[in-house]
């Protein structure tokens, strides 16, 4: 689904990834880790196409296109979707109207009618309690005056309305206590099926005794440095990033 | 049918006049005619004179006091200069370059919507249109024939006089309201007012008359008809609107599809009358051609619309989307002077490419616990500039005098500009007011936020701009609030970028 090859990144003259591959196969869940600035932020909005960063060498496909050469709309509409790590607010627009909108859009893209008012509010009711949100902030102002949590829930709601091939989890974990920590979790597993695939980034394991990944991949200063399974989060876990990078380093250094 | 020759139509005169009589009838019947057919073939010789004045009035058939009411604005326009205080360069007007009779404007014939304009045809589209209306403002039929096909006029002039009101052209009401015109006209906006009141006042070829009698609830939004009609309505059009104790009305004036208008000028009066108990509320969506990317053309949107609310606990409320003209400069505005009486103003102004907009409204408070509430939200774009001029005045009298005035701006991209002037004059220690003010960008994080979730940087931004100018917006009637949400959104199309 997912191919990145040897993908090189800069943002502002300052290269963040220095040659990164990752294959993502439908149905699943790799977690990507790694200490702060390894570049774990900047993987997510490359394949999300924000602006200001440039690429500059590797290639990336999504189902056999080149991710690189889409738009940031037909990436989203081909599929792609990122859960921010700071998800924005947009006052006077309100998260349904939102929805609807960029459901359509993306239903347009695959040359499906628009749902009808009826049919939209029906899947709303739906995901709304697979997702557990809250239906007071389904019709309020899009993200605005939520907190932290909501915010980050909301994300996982947009992700169960859109249900797109790939999503991308960015911190999704980050600033939640334990039962936010759950609730976004146990809406990310029953989203999970053999069709789509989610990348997580996060900082920490907790996020992954709730969601547990395939894959496990140590991002440090640029570039994968080791894959594993569940195991070698918790390995990091325990002995720290300190570990990995004196190992790395001494491995340099020879 | 049955032809009279001249030879019979000379004897029966006989029969019942002298020759003298005959012979002074027959001439201005010539004249007449032959007046008339002058007026239908072209517009009035360019120039403005005492005998422009007289020659327009003439042929409105008007009473000698309404003439007189005009030459006196007309000697007064002519003392007055251009005023200098505005936010913008006055362009250099010619008042003697312009004609100052072209109401029934000769539009091209056209045969089918098919030789109309892609480009206009497909914003018709865009902001949903309806097709026969859509027939009207291209052009391509009358008005009339649209009028006839699905008698919308009949139909609804019949509903409004069973309720007794009075809806109808300003020329019409001169000539079978004379009474109520007279007590009200320029009651409000006086015809020596400003440099282009006195104009409207001189020179007004039609407009609108609205009388809501004591006590009825006008049974339905003064719309549609009027957004027809207005297709055709001239450069200075004159609105009069009276609403009798304990009455009712919302009135919509201007049209959300693009008019291709040629006309340089706009100068209109707007004057409303709540009395007693009454509440009027009257919805302006503008968009005026204006002018092409290099600010080439476009209308200059010069009005004064004020309202007064005269009776106790009456209510006037503006809202304005303004979208159009290459200026516009306008401060619908309030007089509150009856006890416990409400002015409200909502706005949303916006410009783009090289557009001026300077506007805003004027509360004059003089009655006692009167309130007003002011909530603008200017849009700059393009190399645009766009300004809130507000002026929140309490009497001496004015005690528990209110004013919440809420004054925001956006700004899309980073060579427009936005400007407030708001001015606060009280004198009255009791009154209690409240100014917010804030200015903010798009951010491109919020256009990136929604491409993500598959929306275009166009749309994303049409949001965005509807969901800041919302309050506004959901004080329109719903079928017009859908309308200038998407007129919105399409005046924005390739400012981002």
């Amino acid at each position: 689904m997912l191919s990145i090859n040897n993908l090189q990144a800069s943002i502002e003259d300052k290269q963040i990834l220095k040659g990164l591959n990752l294959q993502v196969k439908p149905g699943e869940v790799h977690a990507i880790m790694g200490p702060n600035g390894s570049g774990k932020s900047t993987l997510a909005s490359i394949l999300a196409g924000r602006p200001e960063y440039e690429v500059t060498g590797g290639e990336v496909f999504f189902e056999g296109k080149d991710l690189l050469e889409l738009s940031p709309e037909d990436r989203a509409r081909e599929g792609v979707f990122l859960a921010f790590q700071y998800p924005i607010e947009i006052p006077g627009v309100s998260n349904i109207n939102f929805l609807k909108t960029a459901l359509s859009e993306i239903r347009t893209h695959k040359g499906l009618p628009p749902l009808s008012a009826k049919e939209f509010l029906k899947l709303v009711k739906e995901k709304q309690q697979l997702v557990d949100f809250d239906a007071k902030l389904t019709n309020r102002s899009l993200n605005e005056g939520f907190s932290g949590g909501e915010k980050k829930r909301n994300e996982i709601f947009q992700l169960a309305m859109l249900n797109p091939k790939l999503a991308i989890l960015d911190e999704t974990d980050s600033g939640l206590d334990i039962d936010a920590l759950r609730i976004v979790a146990n809406g990310v597993n029953q989203l999970r099926s053999s069709e789509n695939a989610f990348v997580m980034i996060t900082h920490y394991q907790r996020l992954l005794e709730y969601i547990v990944p395939d894959f496990v991949h140590v991002l440090y200063d640029g570039r994968i440095v080791r894959s594993g399974t569940k195991d070698l989060a918790l390995e990091l876990e325990e002995k720290g990033y300190d570990w990995l990078k004196e190992s790395l380093d001494t491995h340099n250094a020879i | 049918m049955r032809i009279i020759t001249i030879r019979e139509y000379f004897s029966n005169f006989y029969k019942m006049s002298s020759e003298k009589q005959l012979l002074e009838e027959l001439t201005t019947e010539e004249y007449k005619y032959g007046f008339t057919t002058d007026i239908e073939m072209e517009i009035a010789p360019k120039g403005l004179t005492e005998d422009t004045v007289r020659y327009i009035s003439a042929k409105k058939n008007e009473p000698e006091w309404l003439l007189e009411w005009r030459l006196k604005a007309f000697r007064y326009f002519m003392t007055m200069a251009v005023p200098t205080w505005q936010n913008f360069k006055h362009p250099e007007v010619d008042f003697q370059d312009m004609s100052y009779y072209a109401a029934p404007k000769a539009k091209p014939q056209l045969n089918s919507l098919d030789e109309v304009d892609p480009d206009l045809l497909e914003t018709f589209k865009k902001l949903g249109i309806p097709l026969d209306e859509q027939k009207v403002l291209a052009g391509v039929v009358a008005v009339d024939a649209v009028f006839d096909s699905v008698s919308v006029k009949t139909t609804f002039q019949k509903k409004l006089k069973e309720q007794g009101v009075i809806f109808s052209s300003f020329g019409e009401a001169v000539q079978e309201h004379p009474e109520l015109v007279r007590k009200y006209l320029g009651s409000v906006v006086p015809s020596t007012d400003n440099l282009y009141a006195a104009l409207n006042a001189a020179v007004f070829s039609d407009g609108s008359f609205v009388y809501i009698p004591k006590g009825v609830r006008c049974p339905m939004e003064l719309s549609t008809y009027f957004r027809i009609n207005a297709a055709n309505t001239g450069q200075f059009e004159r609105t009069l609107i009276i609403a009798d104790d304990r009455s009712y009305v919302s009135y919509l004036e201007g049209c959300t599809a693009p008019m291709r208008d040629e006309n340089q000028m706009h100068a209109a009066v707007v004057e409303l009358i709540a009395m007693e108990d009454a509440e009027i509320k009257y919805s302006t969506v503008q968009n005026w051609y204006p002018g092409d990317k290099d600010g080439k053309g476009g209308i200059y949107n010069f009005v004064t619309k004020r309202g007064i609310c005269r009776g106790d606990r009456s209510k006037i409320s503006w809202t304005q989307v303004e979208t159009g003209s290459a200026i516009t400069w306008k401060y619908p505005s309030v007089v509150l002077k009856g006890d416990s009486s409400v002015g409200e103003f909502y706005s949303v102004a916006l410009t783009r490419n090289h557009q001026l907009a300077d506007t805003g409204t004027k509360m004059m408070h003089i009655g006692k616990n009167t309130r007003s509430r002011i909530i603008s939200k200017g849009i700059s774009a393009g190399v645009s500039h766009n300004s809130y001029r507000g002026l929140v005045k309490i009497s001496k009298g004015a005690d528990g005098a209110r004013n919440y005035t809420q004054c925001d701006s956006m700004l899309i991209g980073d060579k427009c500009g936005a400007h407030t002037f708001p001015y606060i004059e009280s004198k009255n220690s009791t009154a209690m007011l409240e100014h917010e003010a804030t200015t903010s960008k798009i951010g491109e994080d919020q256009i990136f936020y929604l491409n993500q979730r598959g929306i275009d940087s166009e749309q994303a931004v049409g949001l965005i701009v509807n969901g800041y100018a919302k309050e506004v917006l959901n004080q329109l009637p719903m079928e017009f609030a859908v309308e200038a949400q998407k007129l919105l959104a399409i005046s924005l199309e390739g400012s981002v970028g």
